[in-house]
């Protein structure tokens, strides 16, 4: 029983992270239809800005706190930053093209951000900081969750919780669901779709820098590339979950997680991937839109 | 000869005139295509001043600290030997690509320096893809060295006579590292991890058939792990399942530091021993203090050498920094190949084998020579352990 309680906290570490990501991707799939690929890279550059704000207040001697507040404040602001830029040069301008095209500006984006991270910083895994200390209360139960485990969880729940009263209960989430019905007929009535569209981008990639930041101290070390395998994963989750839906961003990377966390714990870690991506072919073959995703019905 | 300019003459008017029927853009594609072409042609004939010596390994990615060092070492001893009049009289040429271990762009490299050219290779550096571009560099006959791929296949299946290292092969590693946990550490159960690759797994098989081998002890679990995964904690959680007193994980050094770090998270007891793509200094700095007490074995520190200090200051002197991984192996594959050539005085295949077969080269990691197979006699392996930070050598 011990067994299986460690691997489903595994399973929901892993899905969580994956949720932090995933939720940026289904948040932008939803408002304007395209798989924004340079999302991953979003989280990566997020790691590296909270990694280097972190480095530099660890030498000037602030306290625990403060750096992890200050280094995601870092992050957030500028991975948003990145977000509103990209929006504003690589899918404006495609708006009105057709899908293929905004998307193969988005793999470009994507591969041109890994790229530019390479030459401007280093090719090497650099060691991340732990910014999130042991906690004393834990340690009873640190061999099944550990700090970082639990702050990421906690994190996650939290998110969740803010971005769902966001879109039901605010004038900004009522626009937003607008947009993404019918975003012609959101103009008509007077709402600013660009506007909605760059605040969906800003938001998105402000929950994939927070990503970035605890999976870093999570993990303890960040590469350029970790963007790409991270994204791949977190697009199949929300994917799994049914793109375009903010609890099934979160309740298809649980899945996957907890999925990939049993494979390897009572099969095998050879068929970990096997066991997720089968599993996410199963499941679009019975129902396509994903778990909570809704059928998209064309009005003629 | 005049059937033949007759013929040459009806070809250039017949294609002349078929030039001339085609509309602008066309013409201009068929001269660039024919500028390309003839441009082509003379550069094989220019192979003959220089000896051209081919670096390919990972230059940029996150293997590039494996790669990087036998690129200066290359530099060092090409600049040293031309300044002394190069070999025969000829001087060392380098033509250094970026394969960045993988096997389809280490393949598209090879192909790439062979018509540039070249004539020795030093590399590859990761076994996966030096394995794929093997057969490329064999069909044209280039000797290839390698200071850093050491899975046995490469040298003991006989499919790649043009190969040699100067590194001792997985085999030797495994068994040393499983002597060491068996004989030294005293353990009974261990668990098998490795990265799915040709190098880690490769490692990893041969360390389960040893174990299994010698009787005394059981291999609890024998799994691959995703490189470049997010998370390995289910691994972790997997290894302490099944009771392993020691894991012994066959891979590179970005898996293996995660794997450390989230054993000691998880408060996992177990001593991790790994192989010489681990032992780095980036593990140590990636990993911090959780790499602390790991074992893993790499080449033995021939430190002591006087060529192997010389080697060492002459890299000091260049790039103000110690040299990183494999770099005295590289350094002594080129002086192994210098050797041959100016031995066999050309860069033909089977002259160079024998010369390298035949002759004994001084070298940082030794007085060496090669067998038949490709194999350098007189490098060895010893194992690491990484104490307050450093890497040490257990005698």
């Amino acid at each position: 029983m011990d067994y299986f309680i460690e691997l489903l906290f595994s399973g929901l570490s892993r899905g969580a992270i994956y949720a932090l990501i995933a939720l940026g991707y289904t948040m932008v799939y939803g408002i304007i239809g395209l798989i924004n690929f340079a999302h991953g890279e979003i989280y990566m550059i997020g790691a590296f800005t909270s990694f280097i704000i972190a480095t530099i207040l660890t030498i000037l001697g602030f306290p625990g706190l403060a750096i992890i507040l200050l280094a995601g404040l870092a992050a957030v602001i500028w991975s948003a930053s990145y977000g509103y830029t990209i929006e504003k040069v690589a899918y404006k301008p495609l708006r009105h093209a057709p899908r293929l095209s905004a998307l193969i500006s988005a793999i470009g984006m994507s591969m041109f951000l890994q790229n530019y991270v390479l030459l401007a910083q280093t090719s090497d895994f650099l060691p991340f900081p732990q910014l999130i200390p042991d906690f004393d209360f834990m340690e009873p139960i640190a061999h099944i969750v550990g700090s970082s485990d639990m702050v990421i969880l906690v994190t996650t729940t939290v998110v969740m919780i803010c971005l769902t009263i966001l879109i039901k209960y605010t004038k900004i989430g009522k626009a937003m669901r607008a947009t993404s019905q019918d975003r012609t007929m959101a103009m008509l009535v007077g709402i600013n779709v660009n506007r909605i569209i760059s605040i969906t981008f800003i938001i998105g990639s402000s929950l994939a820098a927070i990503g970035g930041m605890l999976v870093a101290s999570h993990i303890g070390q960040i590469n350029f590339y970790i963007g790409f395998i991270a994204g791949i994963k977190a697009f199949t989750a929300a994917v799994l979950g049914g793109i375009g839906s903010i609890p099934g961003a979160v309740l298809g990377s649980v899945v996957l997680g907890l999925t990939e966390s049993f494979a390897t714990g009572y099969v095998s870690s050879d068929y970990e991937d096997v066991f997720a991506f089968s599993l996410l072919v199963l499941i679009l073959i019975f129902k396509p839109s994903g778990l909570l995703g809704k059928a998209d019905t064309q009005k003629v | 000869m005049l059937v033949i300019f007759l013929v040459w003459k009806k070809l250039i008017k017949l294609i002349t005139e078929e030039f001339m029927k085609l509309n602008l853009s066309k013409k201009l594609i068929a001269a660039a295509a024919g500028l390309m072409l003839v441009a082509a042609a003379p550069v094989a004939g220019f192979a003959q001043d220089t000896i051209k010596l081919g670096v390919v390994g990972p230059h940029s990615g996150d293997l590039a600290s494996y790669g990087l060092p036998s690129v200066n070492a290359a530099k060092i001893l090409a600049e040293q030997i031309n300044a002394a009049g190069g070999i025969n009289g000829k001087k060392i040429e380098l033509l250094v690509e970026d394969t960045v271990c993988d096997a389809k762009t280490a393949t598209d490299v090879a192909t790439k320096l062979i018509s540039d050219g070249a004539q020795i290779v030093l590399g590859g550096i990761c076994s996966g893809s030096t394995k794929a571009a093997l057969p490329i560099y064999k069909d044209s006959g280039i000797l290839v060295m390698s200071p850093s791929a050491t899975n046995p296949a490469l040298t003991q299946s006989g499919d790649y006579d043009n190969f040699f290292r100067t590194i001792a092969p997985d085999d030797a590693q495994a068994q040393l590292d499983v002597d060491f946990a068996l004989d030294k550490l005293g353990y009974t159960k261990i668990a098998v991890v490795h990265d799915k690759g040709d190098y880690g797994k490769g490692f990893a098989e041969f360390a389960k058939k040893f174990l299994e081998e010698s009787g005394k002890a059981e291999v609890v679990l024998f799994e691959g792990v995703t490189p470049g995964a997010v998370d390995y904690s289910a691994i972790v959680q997997k290894i302490k399942k099944s009771g392993a007193e020691a894991v012994m994980f066959g891979g590179y050094h970005p898996e293996a530091s995660k794997i450390v770090t989230m054993m000691k998270k998880k408060r996992l007891k177990a001593d991790f021993i790994s192989d010489d793509g681990v032992k780095d200094n980036t593990f140590i700095k990636v990993a911090g203090k959780f790499a602390e007490s790991a074992y893993a074995s790499g080449p033995t520190d021939t430190s002591s050498n006087p060529l192997n200090k010389a080697a060492v200051a002459a890299h000091k002197a260049e790039y103000n920094a110690d040299p990183g991984a494999f770099y005295e192996n590289a350094y002594s594959a080129v002086l192994a190949m210098a050797n041959a050539v100016k031995v066999a005085g050309s860069t033909d295949l089977d002259a160079l084998k024998k010369a390298l077969q035949s002759e004994k080269v001084d070298t940082p990691v030794g007085t060496i020579s090669f067998d038949e197979r490709g194999d350098a006699i007189g490098v060895g392996f010893s194992v690491y352990q990484v104490q307050d930070g450093v890497f040490v050598e257990l005698k």
